[in-house]
């Protein structure tokens, strides 16, 4: 029920400026998540879209989801169960995408200390979510607005509008 | 008077408090915008929205103020692209929506072709290059289907009211250097973020000499600089622009408030012009970027002039003052795809198209074709230069396409040597 915090995600370590073109690439575009998911990031990183778990995390370098506007390069990421993206930053298109399809997207400066196969957990102090490594390291991320979180703990904007229509 | 409404305000801070009903917002708070115009295409529009829609029994909620344009994936090149445009004129129908453009050009270009926008305006697109209504004087940005669920379900949204980072440009461009030279040369500078999903504003005397084609382009590729707008006030040329496709002039009254005040706090970067090489950016980044000089050893398969960002009516007479009376280098394929029916209808009229087809170009439909990836792309292992906006891994094609980011000049001057190379020696 809570989405919000999780518990030993295993991390998938990726570089700097991910784009939304390696996410959800455009020969696929024209089908459904279940396609786009078998190719999600394969330009960049080939054992990813075989390997990937329900639960596990994305931790990335600055930038990540920078392109395009296609919601897919976030829909992906939900469709194939990962639990959060940890980065330093994103661009600001891919964070209201990804908000607006229930996927938590961390802002955490120091996301690049964590390691490739870690196992992380996600404790949140108020609006304040905090990546606990393995070591104990807390990494502290940037606060979430609570009208984003709220997307969050919906599942995106289409079962929050769903919900309030049914008031 | 409150003590607001004396205080200084940027452009950005103006339009996003008109669109909020208010007379001052504070940079950083988050208000909510009355939307003017929705834009969004057959991959972002449709097939997206209409089961959304259709799932929360909701309608659209001023059709007027949608603009729906079939670009990504016409011509349709297989039944699964047939499908997705099929839907969209469908649905277009039981919508009754009465802003169609159907396969006539690329959404960012046809939609201040038709008139759709005028400077004060708030609007969003679904699409990343949406910034390019900005050169219009408007707040537009792009959102993703979700979030123009949102939009057509309640005709608002929200914002962060952003800082304004002023790119200053003095001085005057070369001949043979253009906009795209520009961007491409503050998206080395800055990185592909940053503009932070700022606003950026694009000002002084380089800027205000330019065309509205030329500032479209400044604006689109705010998109590569990770701001969330790109904003040019209006001024003279954007007003006898809007005047010469018919805007009426009631419909551009006020216009002169769309600025950013003398003192509003604004970040600023300054830039000389007249000192600007051509740029080039190498895979598989736009942001990396180097002097057109430097990369005088790579040889292009393909010379590509297309897309929203670089196959303007201005584009293709920039490609074509290069390529007047010549043709391209043995070995390299010229293809141009026209960004409007209309551009492309005048390009012809002008001897332009008869230009670039002697000099060997093969004419592509009026689409976003292989910029966006979605169709016919790149074969194995090709070096392009191209006019278009991006050059990520595996977009334009497979892995192994290795794509260089330059200006139709450039590109056009290229396709001619056979190698990249510097329009301005082939122009003095």
């Amino acid at each position: 029920m809570n989405k919000r915090t999780f518990q030993n995600a295993r991390v998938w370590r990726l570089g700097a400026d991910v784009d939304t073109d390696a996410l959800a690439p455009g020969a696929y575009m024209k089908h459904g998540l279940e396609v786009i998911g078998w190719h999600c990031l394969e330009a960049v990183r080939t054992d990813f879209a075989s390997g990937v778990h329900e639960g596990d995390v994305i931790v990335a370098g600055a930038n990540f989801g920078i392109g395009s506007s296609r919601e897919q390069a976030a829909g992906v990421l939900r469709h194939l169960g990962l639990a959060a993206v940890i980065a330093p930053s994103y661009s600001g298109l891919y964070f209201r995408n990804a908000f607006n399809l229930g996927l938590m997207l961390l802002t955490c400066p120091e996301a690049l200390k964590i390691e490739e196969g870690e196992r992380v957990a996600l404790q949140f102090e108020g609006d304040t979510p905090c990546v606990v490594r393995p070591n104990g390291q807390r990494l502290v991320c940037a606060p979430i607005p609570g009208f984003l979180m709220d997307m969050v703990d919906a599942g995106g904007l289409l079962p929050l509008l769903k919900k309030r229509k049914q008031g | 008077m409150s003590a607001n409404m004396s205080q200084p305000q940027t452009l950005a801070q103006k339009l996003i408090a008109r669109a909020a009903g208010r007379s001052h917002v504070a940079v950083g708070e988050v208000v909510t915008c009355n939307v003017d115009l929705a834009m969004f295409h057959d991959s972002s529009g449709p097939r997206r929205l209409k089961p959304m829609l259709d799932e929360l029994g909701a309608q659209i909620w001023d059709t007027q103020k949608v603009v729906l344009v079939l670009d990504h994936y016409v011509p349709a090149q297989d039944a699964d692209a047939q499908q997705i445009v099929q839907i969209a004129r469908d649905t277009a129908k039981q919508w009754k929506l009465p802003h169609v453009i159907d396969s006539e050009g690329i959404c960012h270009v046809v939609l201040p072709e038709r008139g759709h926008l005028k400077p004060g305006m708030f609007c969003v697109g679904g699409d990343s290059h949406s910034p390019t209504g900005g050169a219009f004087g408007c707040y537009m940005f792009g959102i993703g289907a979700t979030e123009m669920l949102g939009v057509c379900v309640t005709g608002q949204i929200w914002v962060q009211v952003p800082r304004t980072l002023r790119m200053h440009w003095s001085g005057r461009l070369q001949a043979g250097v253009s906009a795209k030279d520009m961007m491409l040369h503050m998206i080395g500078r800055f990185g592909m973020n940053g503009g932070q999903y700022q606003a950026v504003e694009f000002a002084g005397t380089a800027v205000q000499a330019l065309s509205m084609a030329e500032r479209m382009t400044l604006s689109n590729m705010s998109a590569e600089m990770g701001a969330q707008a790109g904003l040019i006030a209006a001024d003279e040329t954007t007003l006898s622009h809007l005047r010469s496709i018919g805007v009426a002039p009631e419909k551009l009254a006020g216009v002169e408030q769309w600025f950013t005040d003398e003192n509003a706090e604004c970040e600023q970067q300054n830039f000389d012009a007249s000192a600007l090489s051509p740029q080039v950016a190498a895979p598989h980044s736009p942001a990396n970027t180097r002097d057109v000089g430097d990369f005088a050893d790579v040889a292009p398969h393909i010379a590509y002039i297309g897309a929203c960002t670089g196959a303007k009516l201005e584009d293709l007479r920039a490609a074509a003052s290069v390529l007047k009376g010549q043709r391209v280098a043995a070995g390299v394929q010229l293809m141009v795809a026209p960004a409007s029916a209309r551009e492309q209808a005048q390009a012809t009229q002008e001897g332009v198209m008869q230009i670039l087809q002697d000099a060997g170009a093969t004419v592509l439909p009026n689409s976003c074709g292989a910029c966006a990836g979605y169709g016919a792309t790149f074969p194995e292992g090709a070096t392009v230069i191209s006019t278009t906006a991006r050059n990520f891994k595996g977009r334009m094609g497979p892995a192994s396409v290795n794509v260089y980011l330059a200006s139709p000049y450039t590109v056009a001057a290229s396709a001619l040597r056979g190698r990249i190379s510097d329009a301005r020696d082939l122009l003095a």
